[in-house]
């Protein structure tokens, strides 16, 4: 979705006014609101929860904090999914919780369509639900740097359309194909197979 | 109320988002699907047990143990979780080390994806649309903003979260540091650092 979460390349937001160190929670329901959505026992992805957080106006997403996002997302998938009472953690389970190790790796059996130093170039897609393409790359090419092997796909996964895992490539973009800069700057995205086509 | 320090007489002096914030947590509890006690211990996990000090123990030892720098740039997970260091936003990691030619800076632009093991809960800035917005468009003047200015001949690469990938940036060691040790070295390195948006050393 072109939502405004999507920020990469617009301006005029001012200055970052970065802190060298700040509180890692700034008021105490940020704390509250962090904490409710990593344990309320609910079955739905990582990435049906970034859709979620992203279902806001635009023009609300760009006015609130992170943590309202935050509870946007909870409550919208609070009005679909009545979590399970079962999975209620204790203050034992929050440790083993937050360093379980999984892994967003899967196996497929159809090797990877590009190879390393490849030239790609990302499909101009324009889906009304989630994708984690981001428009400033769509149509503009680049190379392969990295595969990572195939990955759980968000834009199927959001949907509750399985996990539909996709090669997954590190593509390296010249600021002069992002922006058309004269420098040797480059920016680097994690893009899934279906977002890329041949040049 | 334990959980607000604002509330001292009746819901009269939160804001409307922590009341709101309060019900759900209020219903959620009375529902049996949340213990308000696994909450707190989540909360102090994070404040005191999961941040910018791992990934400072992780370039220390980088700068100091060139074999344990060498796995790192080949499996930065496995390097990483060997110092204790894995879970939650830190499955699938890559070190991306910062020399005299390349500077690597790491951002999320479609929300705020962290390496939260090695780095915490992100800061403000991080998550908010200035720097989200131009640290693609505009790297070299979002550095300026945090007192960086590069060789024009040192490379920038920006490095956007769009998968469950997550970044660390090995900052350059400063110089002058071979007398102090692992530990003392760990001190110098900032969280901004392993960002990409300063350089190693004491900020002050």
């Amino acid at each position: 979705m072109n939502g405004a979460h999507d920020l990469g390349g617009m301006m005029g937001f001012g200055p970052i006014a970065a802190a060298p160190s700040e509180p890692v929670f700034h008021e105490k329901w940020e704390g509250r609101m962090a904490a409710l959505v990593m344990t309320v026992p609910g079955d739905w992805s990582i990435d049906e929860d970034r859709q979620a957080c992203e279902s806001m106006h635009p023009a609300k997403y760009l006015k609130t904090s992170y943590y309202e996002h935050w509870l946007h997302g909870l409550e919208t998938l609070l009005k679909k999914y009545t979590p399970d009472s079962s999975g209620r953690m204790r203050p034992e389970d929050i440790w083993p919780a937050l360093t379980a190790y999984r892994s967003y790796a899967r196996d497929v059996p159809n090797p990877a369509a590009f190879a390393m130093g490849q030239k790609v170039r990302v499909k101009i897609m324009n889906p009304m639900t989630h994708t984690r393409s981001p428009r400033y790359v769509r149509g503009h090419v680049g190379e392969v740097v990295k595969i990572h092997g195939a990955h759980v796909f968000p834009d199927s996964n959001a949907l509750c359309r399985g996990e539909n895992p996709q090669w997954l490539y590190t593509v390296c973009f010249t600021a002069k194909e992002l922006w058309n800069r004269a420098t040797d700057d480059t920016v680097m995205l994690d893009l899934w197979e279906p977002y890329l086509e041949p040049v | 109320m334990p959980h607000d320090a604002h509330d001292h007489d009746g819901h009269s002096e939160l804001s409307p988002i922590a009341l709101r914030v309060k019900a759900l947590e209020s219903l959620l509890v009375e529902k049996g699907y949340v213990d308000p006690a696994a909450l707190d211990v989540l909360i102090d996990t994070y404040e005191t047990k999961i941040g910018p000090r791992n990934g400072a123990k992780v370039v220390a030892k980088a700068w100091t143990d060139p074999a344990y720098a060498k796995w790192l740039k080949e499996d930065a997970t496995q390097a990483i979780e060997s110092l204790g260091f894995t879970g939650r936003q830190g499955e699938h990691m890559v070190a991306l080390f910062n020399t005299p030619e390349i500077h690597n800076m790491v951002v999320c632009t479609l929300c705020s994806c962290y390496p939260w093991p090695v780095l915490g809960l992100p800061p403000v800035w991080y998550k908010s649309p200035p720097y989200r917005s131009r640290a693609v468009i505009d790297p070299r003047g979002v550095l300026a903003e945090f007192g960086v200015t590069l060789p024009e001949k040192t490379k920038v690469s920006v490095w956007d979260s769009t998968a469950e990938v997550r970044y660390l940036v090995i900052p350059m060691r400063p110089a002058n540091t071979e007398n102090l040790s692992e530990e003392e070295l760990a001190g110098l390195v900032n969280r901004d650092s392993m960002i990409g948006t300063r350089l190693a050393g004491r900020v002050a």
